[in-house]
């Protein structure tokens, strides 16, 4: 019934609902979907242009730009939805305890998401990667970290507000304990920031980690991300653009995907608009 | 403190009650001075009694409410409840008493959780003190909705489906469900439309009488205070300034604080305009009360002495206080 | 003799919204004479704060004034061309609003929300238009207005705040103040100071005044006539002392039972107060025929089905309802 909904008033929505299942779909169905092994070096085939056997055309090596950006999209779910998981589950805990208790614990907690904040997140994905090495769980636990301050301050302040409110008096009031307050009343009125912070981050998550790719600190080549893909690319811009503008196009999808999705759901899981 | 019902022991008792918020300003200052929103207060109330503590704002009254429920911890003081000291109670010796005292709010719009059903809002309180079934908890949250003039239809509707009225009832619902001794009002009808407030007050009294409640009733008006009170406290900066029955107090009020308060009131009944008692200046502030009596600065009888020393509460008749220096005043 | 201020013919306001259109103002009729205090008295949805920000032409989106005419010294004010109208706000027309918190610009002392108005109006220099408004914060008896006029709103109590308001409104002598709820957010003591003051300095300065209010105890001490506002009609209106003597309409004779009245309990026993059935019906689906029909004690077979006519009570005093045709 709330899917019925989301047809009914929100096509938008289903648009951005739409562009995320497509990616999954294809993550999934990669070896089906890809018309060449993506890691299959072909000199000869070497930049060629977008053809009918070369869809997006090839790269330096010769591989195939489609099968490589349609295996990428494993790559960028898995990296992005797991990082995004990380950084709300504890960004959540953190913030929640922070707003909630407020005074010391409070303090503690927001000093150490001002310091991690403080540093420019590229910067501490790269002291965290070069402490770790660099292999796929390393990305995925440096940017869940880097996320953390962002998703904490959003449910303290929200926390904060929510706490005042009357109806978490009347709770009390009952005699519940602060744990079912927050679990039955608190949180689930953090649900609507929640989401867009969730699909904003989604978004950077995935450009991060281009960025990273760029540096060579993402997930090691030849593995095909599309942040390593882009990052190929952009030494070949002048003779063969088409390397770069099918990841780019890729990534800018499923950002928009996330983000229309991202804003439905929050509508959709609102009481007040049913 | 007793009323004219001393018979029975008291419900709830407050002895020197006391709150003092740390105020922000002084960030560099030694001792920064308190906010005195409750300044050392006495009163009981009675079973199957409402007791109306009204005043303005900042005199107090909603901080007490909020201290007798132990939803703010008094700075001084002690409280009874049934007999109990609850004052220093950690959190779980409170929850025995804590079905026993409920509140309901002024606000019908932020009391209720807008992301729960009304049943869940009504029947929270059953999850902790009832081992009930499913199908007895259903009953009983459906027996008060109808208690309270709800149609049972409502039962999976959201807070934001229903108008000011019907919210207020389903917080007075929530606070009945588990059967309370003492329910605490804190404006219950400020939010509300003339004509709905009529039909929440007659729904407090129908239940008062069926369940044998008492009420703390928190309020400014005082048209509605006349129609509902058994006893009445009048409260100014912290303070009680004067406390008696519904009939002393409005045939006789003596404080003249209280005097002010009554003839502010706008009578809806066409004559020439009333000679008022206007008061001069506003209501000063509780960080830093006036020295004597609080009242003093904008008292119209005020003498030498007010302002040096704090009048204490005297017995004028029985049952009815008043703290003043020279009561009652012609 | 024509000192009829300002005349409301069948003004009809309306918000568009997806949930469909609600008829706020829902073809509003009634004058104000010069000089003369007029209470609007209704609860929520009936339409009276609407009524008057439609006279400023102030409604915000979704809403739109459709239909009528708000004749202000014989002008059509919804045909004038905005700049004209803008002249008018502030300047003939002005008003206040209940909460005076928001009304004032935090970030601005209390002179410079005084002055703008008057330099923007009358062409005046800044010191000329601060003596002006240091004697309007007099008159509206803020003591050392001198020094208070230099303060943030935030520094001021709610009723000195609200007399800011009112010394703002009357600064340019308006011929017309419409005042919101202007005491509702206040203490019942304040309140009693805010109202003697705005009605001694109308009175003197013969400021026409809208009352708008829900509390008919203010209504009956300080206005001179009543309109009586349901879901976006007015359903009785007439000189004070009728109102309140003999309501015609069962909505007035409802909401004037169902107020607890000072002074009128004898003896013991609670008494239960009159209690009207129902709510106030959505402005989205309105009833058939008379809008009170369905909670109206003295409903007829006629009254779901056909508007009520306007009928004369007596002299002034008329009402909307089949009772009196």
């Amino acid at each position: 019934m709330v899917w019925t909904k989301l047809l009914r008033t929100n096509k938008i929505g289903l648009i951005g609902l739409a562009v995320i299942l497509i990616n999954i779909l294809v993550a999934l169905m990669a070896p089906w979907v890809a018309t060449h092994d993506p890691l299959k070096i072909n000199i000869s085939k070497q930049f060629a242009p977008p053809s009918k056997e070369y869809l997006f055309g090839a790269d330096e090596y010769g591989r195939d730009i489609f099968s490589r950006v349609i295996y990428g999209t494993r790559y960028s779910l898995y990296i992005s939805v797991l990082s995004v998981l990380i950084s709300c589950i504890f960004g959540v805990i953190f913030g929640a305890i922070a707003g909630y208790y407020g005074e010391w614990a409070d303090e503690i907690i927001m000093r150490f998401m001002d310091a991690v904040m403080s540093l420019p997140g590229i910067l501490l994905c790269i002291g965290i990667m070069a402490v770790l090495g660099p292999n796929l769980h390393n990305v995925v636990i440096a940017l869940g970290f880097v996320y953390i301050p962002r998703f904490a301050r959003i449910v303290r302040g929200s926390v904060l507000s929510l706490r005042q409110k009357e109806f978490v008096e009347a709770s009390i009031a009952m005699g519940n304990s602060d744990l079912i307050i927050l679990l039955r009343h608190i949180l689930p009125n953090c649900t609507a920031p929640l989401i867009v912070t969730a699909s904003t981050t989604l978004a950077y998550v995935i450009l991060a980690e281009a960025s990273l790719s760029f540096l060579g600190l993402g997930t090691p080549p030849p593995a095909p991300s599309w942040g390593n893909i882009l990052s190929e690319a952009r030494d070949f811009m002048l003779q063969n653009p088409w390397m770069a503008v099918f990841p780019g196009v890729a990534i800018s999808l499923l950002v928009l995907g996330f983000n229309l999705f991202g804003d439905a759901l929050r509508d959709l899981l609102d009481p007040r608009l049913r | 403190m007793r009323g004219l019902m001393s018979v029975t022991e008291p419900l709830l008792k407050v002895e020197n009650l006391k709150k003092y918020f740390p105020s922000r300003k002084g960030l560099f200052a030694r001792t920064p001075s308190p906010v005195r929103a409750v300044d050392g207060i006495d009163f009981e109330i009675y079973p199957g009694e409402t007791f109306s503590l009204v005043g303005e704002s900042g005199c107090g009254k909603s901080t007490t409410g909020r201290l007798i429920l132990r939803l703010i911890e008094p700075t001084e003081g002690q409280i009874w409840f049934q007999g109990n000291d609850i004052t220093a109670l950690g959190r779980k010796a409170m929850r025995p008493f804590r079905k026993s005292m409920q509140i309901i709010f002024q606000d019908p719009y932020s009391s209720l959780d807008p992301r729960m059903t009304i049943k869940d809002i009504i029947g929270e309180g059953l999850k902790r003190y009832d081992n009930l079934k499913p199908q007895q908890r259903r009953d009983m949250i459906l027996e008060m909705m109808s208690k309270v003039g709800l149609r049972s239809e409502h039962y999976n509707h959201y807070p934001h489906e229903f108008s000011g009225g019907q919210r207020q009832r389903i917080g007075i619902a929530r606070a009945i469900i588990l059967n309370p001794k003492l329910v605490v009002a804190d404006e219950p009808l400020s939010a509300l439309d003339v004509s709905i407030q009529a039909q929440v007050i007659n729904l407090m009294q129908k239940l008062k009488h069926e369940l044998h409640l008492s009420y703390l009733l928190i309020t400014h008006d005082l048209s509605v205070v006349e129609h509902i009170s058994n006893r009445i406290a009048v409260m100014y900066l912290g303070k009680i300034v004067e406390l008696a029955s519904r009939d002393q107090l409005f045939s006789q009020p003596s404080h003249p604080y209280t005097k002010a308060l009554f003839s502010a009131i706008p009578i809806p009944k066409v004559g020439q305009r009333k000679q008022r008692i206007i008061l001069k200046g506003d209501v000063p502030s509780p960080i830093n009360p006036p020295s004597g009596c609080r009242f003093h600065p904008r008292c119209h009888y005020t003498q030498k002495i007010c302002a040096e020393l704090p009048p204490a509460l005297k017995e004028i008749e029985m049952g009815h206080w008043a703290a003043c220096h020279f009561p009652p005043h012609e | 003799m024509n000192d009829i201020l300002l005349n409301l013919i069948n003004l009809e306001t309306v918000f568009q919204t997806r949930n469909g259109v609600a008829k706020a103002v829902n073809g509003v009729s009634f004058h104000i004479r010069k000089g003369e205090i007029v209470g609007v008295v209704g609860e929520s949805g009936s339409g009276k704060s609407v009524t008057a920000l439609s006279i400023l032409r102030l409604v915000p989106a979704p809403g739109r004034v459709i239909s009528g005419k708000i004749l202000f010294h014989e002008e059509d004010l919804l045909q004038l061309p905005m700049a004209k109208m803008r002249q008018i706000r502030g300047d003939r027309i002005s008003m206040i609003f209940q909460e005076p918190m928001t009304s004032l610009n935090p970030a601005l002392i209390i002179e410079d929300q005084l002055i703008e108005a008057l330099v923007t109006h009358r062409k005046i220099s800044r010191s000329e238009a601060r003596n002006r408004a240091i004697e309007m914060l007099r008159l509206v008896e803020i003591s050392t207005p001198e020094k208070r006029i230099k303060d943030y709103p935030h520094h001021l109590s709610g009723g000195m705040r609200q007399r800011v308001m009112i010394a703002e409104a009357l600064l340019l002598n308006p011929d017309l103040l419409l005042a919101d709820e202007p005491t509702t957010a206040l203490d019942v003591t304040i309140q009693a100071q805010i109202l003697d003051v705005m009605y001694k300095l109308t009175q003197e300065m013969g400021t026409a005044v809208m009352l708008i209010t829900h509390n008919l105890g203010l209504v009956a001490e300080s206005a001179k006539r009543v309109e009586v506002m349901y879901a976006g009609k007015v359903v009785e209106e007439g000189p004070v002392a009728d109102i309140f003597g003999n309501p015609s309409h069962p909505y007035t004779k409802g909401l004037l039972k169902s107020i607890p009245v000072p002074g009128q309990i004898n003896g013991e026993g609670d008494q239960k107060l009159y209690e009207m059935k129902g709510i106030i019906p959505s402005l989205f689906k309105l009833p058939t025929g008379c809008t009170f029909h369905p909670r109206c004690p003295e409903m007829k077979s006629i009254c779901n089905q056909e508007h009520p006519p306007l009928c004369t009570v007596s002299p002034g005093h008329q009402v909307l309802c089949w009772h009196h045709s």
